[in-house]
């Protein structure tokens, strides 16, 4: 256009981006459907009923799995010692008494759960979604440290959690483990996924 | 450059110089043939070095053309079978077991896959010894780390699929990292696995993304990475361009045609490569567990992570420097951190061509600082990725804790790139001779 003989018609010009925009949106528009489909289905959401446990068997020191949505939730039925623990490392724990939301509001306190004796977590690590191993063991025969109270270790990335699912300061898991809204239907029957006070 | 400056073809009279012209004038065969291959000139000071690009390449057909016969056979199912188990793992072990030469096939693209990594880790530790990310090949060097970032990401996707143990616990891992994101990190992870959790759903999106996407965009890179190589010409040895010296027919004076002299050269790479290659295939493909991981002969069970899971040995130096992160600071959590950090590990790749101040190219005439800051990135790398097949408690002879080992060499691996601006100026470089040597 040195010359400047023709004159560049902008009224055109401005057409050809009008079209352009156009256009683009429509490629936006037509794209959602195809990103929505990504999204868990209608199948996927209806699978989530809650699932009933039974802990009549459940001796003091054992966990039990069971699974819930796919996750492994734990039963722990603690012993007093276990119980006794949790207050030793309470200034050890990152979140020492369950501020940020991870559990139900009923659940509070220290023991993390509605009976003391009886802890109900979703087994799944805060940090990237491992199953941590239960290191009941105390000391330096667990592998862990000399003055190991027992607890949870995480195999993927050492994130380590008291016997409240509580973790300890300075590992790479930011929450403590999550407790699933449950709730008693009797001594022995526990309903995991759904709480009356819910 | 390819097509421009060549004459088309004309016949000789003969049929097949009439079918050649006759393709000529619709198709710019010659033109090609001679752009990229008979009068492509690249240095003739080539070494052993040079071979890992066509080797890349080889790798990638070779994937390719496996994984083709592996999709006729395999199933991405994540239901269980009538004995209990999961269809796709089930499938993978009819492959093995039942397919005729089946067990061949999955292991050559098994083996394959680490052999992948090992080829372009040394193409592009060539590129860091001898300076070809450098001006004018900066472009080059970035389709090269794109190519690098869709090869993880198709190694994650295929690593799902026989739907084992460390499938499954591997994945659960990486597609958490995206929950580490505020606010939307959530949502993010549920649409990426499109449940919940691991599940059919997430499987069958990986058989798609390894099989096809991926693919697709890794095949393009590759031919935009030889188009911008061939539009820029090769680096070499001495880190010098040839072109800056021609002849009176515009051929650079220490260049040789592509073909034959490097075909043929590539061809007694490709020998010796699989020879290693089929060694491993035949006599060892699972590689002492670090080509195929023990726990992944066991079925995925979403209830019990295996007591050790890893990544494969390709991945491991970055999942060190995400493990590295432990300490909450600037109110982030150090989940966080270890994303970020994971995320720029690779990330930081991309500016190289800028952070390099060095008046010199090639290692052969950089100064000393340079040499010593390549060999303790390299060995910060190495220690980094032996960390990361080790369990997080470990400890070098039981007694330097593999914790502090793996924060200092993240250090050393960030610095090496955060602090070449200043160190490669200051370095002491020699002159640049006028002709590559040999």
């Amino acid at each position: 256009m040195s010359g400047g003989e023709k004159k560049v018609d902008c009224s055109r010009r401005n057409l050809v981006f009008a079209t352009a925009a156009v256009g683009g949106v429509a490629t936006v528009a037509t794209a959602v459907p195809f990103l929505a489909s990504m999204a868990p289905s209608e199948r996927a959401k209806a699978a989530g009923a809650p699932v009933e446990a039974d802990i009549s068997k459940l001796a003091p020191g054992e966990m039990m799995r069971i699974e819930w949505r796919g996750k492994p939730v734990w039963i722990i039925h603690r012993t007093r010692e276990m119980l006794d623990s949790l207050k030793t490392v309470a200034d050890q724990v990152a979140d020492p008494d369950s501020r940020r939301p991870n559990q139900p509001a009923y659940i509070k306190g220290e023991a993390r759960s509605l009976k003391p004796e009886y802890l109900v977590v979703v087994g799944i690590c805060s940090h990237l979604g491992c199953s941590p191993t239960d290191k009941f063991q105390k000391g330096a025969e667990s592998g862990i440290a000399a003055d190991w109270p027992g607890g949870f270790l995480c195999p993927c990335h050492g994130s380590t959690f008291d016997f409240s699912g509580r973790v300890y300061k300075n590992k790479p898991a930011p929450d403590n483990l999550e407790v699933p809204p449950h709730t008693y239907l009797s001594e022995s029957r526990i309903l995991i996924g759904e709480d009356t006070k819910a | 450059m390819a097509s421009g400056n060549f004459d088309k073809y004309k016949s000789d009279g003969s049929p097949a110089g009439n079918l050649l012209e006759w393709v000529d004038a619709r198709f710019p065969l010659t033109a090609n043939w001679k752009g990229h291959l008979s009068e492509y000139y690249a240095p003739k000071n080539f070494n052993f070095w040079y071979f890992f690009g066509s080797l890349a390449l080889l790798v990638l057909v070779m994937q390719v053309v496996t994984g083709i016969f592996l999709v006729m056979h395999y199933k991405p199912d994540a239901s269980l079978n009538a004995a209990g188990v999961p269809v796709a793992f089930a499938s993978v072990e009819y492959i093995m077991r039942d397919v005729p030469w089946g067990w061949l096939i999955r292991y050559m693209h098994s083996t394959g896959a680490s052999a992948f990594f090992v080829v372009v880790y040394l193409h592009m530790f060539r590129a860091m010894l001898y300076g070809s990310y450098r001006k004018p090949r900066e472009l080059l060097w970035i389709l090269g780390v794109l190519i690098y970032l869709c090869l993880m990401a198709e190694a994650f996707a295929g690593y799902l699929l026989p739907w084992g143990q460390m499938s499954f616990w591997g994945a659960q891992v990486i597609i958490s990292l995206f929950s580490a994101i505020p606010l939307i990190g959530g949502d993010l992870t549920t649409w990426i696995r499109g449940d919940y959790v691991i599940a059919d759903a997430t499987l069958n999106r990986m058989f798609a993304f390894h099989v096809i996407a991926i693919p697709l965009a890794l095949i393009g890179l590759v031919a935009a990475h030889v188009l911008a190589l061939h539009e820029v010409g090769s680096n070499n040895p001495d880190g010098i361009e040839i072109k800056a010296k021609k002849d009176d027919k515009g051929v650079p004076l220490d260049g040789i045609p592509f073909h034959p002299y490097y075909t043929v050269k590539d061809i007694v790479g490709v020998v010796v490569f699989l020879m290693v290659f089929c060694a491993i295939v035949f006599f060892a493909p699972e590689l002492g567990g670090y080509f195929l991981e023990y726990n992944n002969f066991i079925p995925a069970d979403p209830l019990q992570t295996p007591a050790h899971i890893a990544p494969v040995w390709y991945f491991t130096p970055f999942y060190s420097i995400l493990r590295a992160n432990t300490v909450n600071f600037f109110w982030i959590d150090a989940k966080l951190w270890g994303v970020i950090f994971m995320g720029l590990g690779v990330m930081i790749l991309f500016f190289l061509p800028w952070l390099d101040r060095s008046p010199a190219k090639s290692i052969r005439y950089r100064g000393p600082i340079y040499k010593w800051a390549l060999a303790l990135f390299v060995f910060s790398f190495v220690i980094l990725g032996y960390l990361g097949m080790k369990p997080p408690e470990y400890a070098f002879f039981g007694l330097i804790p593999g914790d502090y080992v793996s924060k200092a060499c993240t250090i050393v691996y960030f610095l090496f790139f955060l602090l070449m601006p200043w160190y490669s100026r200051i370095d002491k470089c020699k002159p640049e001779p006028e002709r590559v040597t040999r």
